[in-house]
């Protein structure tokens, strides 16, 4: 079994705090994280590594300072590490983005299994997993929440659906997006992040990959942002205190008055 | 004239709302596009008296693909179906709604077709002059409000999330065809096979396409406690969903987690108790037209986002708020 997992380096948003004068989101000093919601896809990779052996391969497409996010993946466990980095890769769209890591996951070597997360926790599209699946031509199961089987060059998976969870029975090699019941991450342990201070992850540019120029970075992206706008997200709403019985008693009765207000009821 | 698409989806043999919801933004698009307006399914076994209620809700023609091996949705067989519309019939824009099926297709088809696609937009537009699609959507949870648009790739194409537009009024005088298309074989994958639906527990179907969400967070204690909210719920005729501490502590199963890590969700009314108002819990619910919030805490970062906010013990507030809704609704009939 070999698996590749292509990740993201995204801004932590954890420790980011809102701006009360402004209502907006204070992004001074935010870390780069691992996209959090990979987290699970390299939890369900390591795991299925364990249950039917093989190796589990990162990757991303970045800055050069995204190696930090590749190697926080090896301290937890991952096998190895591929960055690809160039100038011209950067400004990609969803659409580039999945041209570039098809062509480039091809280029890292034959594999069984690709599993991305959801999405990541700064574009929010969650296109890039399906990206990839369609440039490769690869069966797709999309928001995959458990991994039922393996076996027999077939994996058995159930994914979310408004409806409920959907059984779907896919042949290998095929690319599987993760949602956070598929599993929960390990931390990375000692001796893991004594692998990764010591592990030399392999670099790719544009000219080492099967790409067209104009198929990659923000030349090659479809979408152009014309705006960004930071709404105010405090809404300035009505607050009352329901303390003592009469309190209490008004707060609910002025909800009601607000709920049928807005026709709510 | 290259028409304005919106692709419907359908359960059970019944049209889900989100058709008709795409059909309020296809309206105000190909309006000022002068164009048709088209509503496409591709599914099997659909009536033309169901098919109708598109047009009742806003298309001027409805165009369904009609195939026994597209009743279930496997993504690789309707994007060679939707991808080979698209190159014959190179429609303007398509919209899909931002559901599992619509986010899962569109990306596929999109880099079939060679097209830009923007995710999950709140907000759309044509831009004078150009008639390009002005696609806006939160991103960075909810943080900031990204435009973009797609200026040299046809067609426009863009996901819309579910509840973000009103269905328009049913107007049963208007009229338009209803054609139905064979698919083709070669367009059938036949790799990867569905085994099956697990419903949902009861109370569940689809927290993003619910009008009211009644959530619940750490502050609520242990799992019985939530009778309260469904009890609340079932008042408001809504569904029950949690934070990330709700659903990780095993009260609520993780389909109903709001948020980053779970989903986001756009109800007429989203209502909480014993919720902190986390970023990341934020980023899920920040689209909702209204929050309403109980926290014992003044200073809970929930309050700032709620148009109406409670500060006091929910486990006094909830029942009081549940038995002053039912007195209301005994007196009101
Ligand atoms: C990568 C990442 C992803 C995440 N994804 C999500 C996500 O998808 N969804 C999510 O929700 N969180 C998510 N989180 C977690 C998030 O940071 C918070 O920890 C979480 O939202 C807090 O949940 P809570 O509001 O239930 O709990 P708390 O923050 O503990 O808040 C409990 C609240 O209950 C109030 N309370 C307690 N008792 C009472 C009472 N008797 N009456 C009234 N009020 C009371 C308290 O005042 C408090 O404000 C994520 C975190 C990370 C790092």
């Amino acid at each position: 079994m070999n698996i590749i997992i292509p990740i993201k380096q995204v801004p932590e948003t954890s420790d980011v705090k809102m701006d009360k004068e402004t209502g907006t989101m204070i992004r001074e000093g935010v870390v780069s994280i691992i996209n959090p919601l990979d987290l699970y896809a390299i939890e369900a990779g390591l795991l299925l590594k364990e249950q039917h052996g093989g190796s589990v391969t990162v990757c991303t497409m970045g800055p050069p300072a995204a190696a930090k996010a590749l190697k926080e993946a090896i301290a937890m466990g991952c096998d190895e590490a591929v960055l690809f980095t160039d100038k011209r890769f950067a400004g990609a769209d969803t659409w580039a983005t999945s041209y570039t890591l098809a062509a480039a996951i091809k280029q890292v070597g034959a594999f069984d299994l690709i599993i991305t997360g959801e999405r990541a926790t700064d574009g929010d599209t969650g296109q890039v997993g399906p990206g990839i699946a369609a440039w490769l031509n690869l069966p797709l199961a999309t928001y995959v929440s458990r991994i039922e089987s393996l076996n027999a060059g077939r994996i058995v998976v159930e994914r979310l659906v408004e409806e409920g969870y959907q059984a779907l029975d896919l042949p290998l090699p095929a690319l599987l997006t993760v949602v956070k019941a598929v599993s929960s991450p390990r931390l990375p342990t000692l001796r893991g992040k004594k692998k990764a201070r010591a592990y030399n992850l392999r670099t790719l540019a544009a000219v080492d990959l099967p790409v067209e120029d104009a198929k990659i970075g923000l030349k090659g992206s479809p979408t152009k942002v014309v705006k960004i706008d930071y709404p105010k997200v405090t809404r300035g709403g009505v607050m009352v205190k329901a303390v003592g019985e009469e309190g209490l008693n008004n707060a609910v009765d002025s909800l009601l008055d607000f709920l049928k207000d807005k026709k709510l009821v | 004239m290259s028409y304005v698409w919106t692709l419907a989806e359908q359960s059970h043999g019944r049209l889900r709302d989100v058709s008709f919801e795409l059909l309020s933004r296809g309206r105000i698009l190909a309006d000022k596009l002068d164009t048709k307006l088209c509503s496409l399914l591709l599914s099997s076994g659909l009536a033309d008296e169901t098919l109708r209620e598109l047009i009742h809700r806003g298309a001027d023609e409805v165009y369904m693909v009609d195939d026994p091996r597209l009743d279930k949705f496997v993504v690789e067989t309707h994007s060679n179906v939707l991808a080979d519309l698209v190159r014959r019939y190179k429609p303007h824009t398509i919209l899909a709604a931002a559901t599992s099926t619509g986010r899962t297709l569109m990306p596929h088809v999109a880099i079939k077709v060679t097209a830009g696609l923007t995710a999950d937009c709140t907000e759309l537009d044509i831009e004078e002059g150009t008639r390009l699609l002005l696609q806006t959507r939160p991103a960075i949870g909810g943080n900031i409000m990204a435009t973009i648009k797609s200026p040299h790739h046809w067609p426009q194409m863009a996901t819309v999330r579910p509840k973000s537009s009103r269905p328009l009024a049913l107007d049963t005088t208007r009229v338009g065809n209803i054609t139905r298309i064979a698919m083709q074989d070669v367009h059938h994958d036949a790799r990867v096979k569905v085994l099956g639906l697990r419903p949902y527990e009861e109370g569940l179907a689809g927290i993003e396409e619910a009008d009211v969400v009644v959530a619940g967070g750490k502050g609520m204690k242990k799992a019985d406690n939530f009778s309260m909210l469904r009890d609340l719920a079932k008042q408001l005729g809504g569904v029950i969903g949690g934070t990330r501490d709700a659903v990780d502590r095993g009260w609520l199963s993780y389909p109903h987690q709001i948020g980053l890590s779970g989903k986001t969700i756009s109800p007429k009314l989203y209502m909480c108790a014993g919720v902190s108002g986390s970023i990341q819990h934020l980023a899920g619910i920040k689209t909702s037209e209204y929050i309403v919030a109980i926290n014992q805490d003044p200073d809970a970062n929930i309050f700032q986002v709620a148009d109406f906010g409670i500060v006091g013990n929910l486990f006094e507030v909830v029942p009081l708020i549940n038995a002053k809704l039912e007195a209301y609704k005994k007196e009101d009939k």
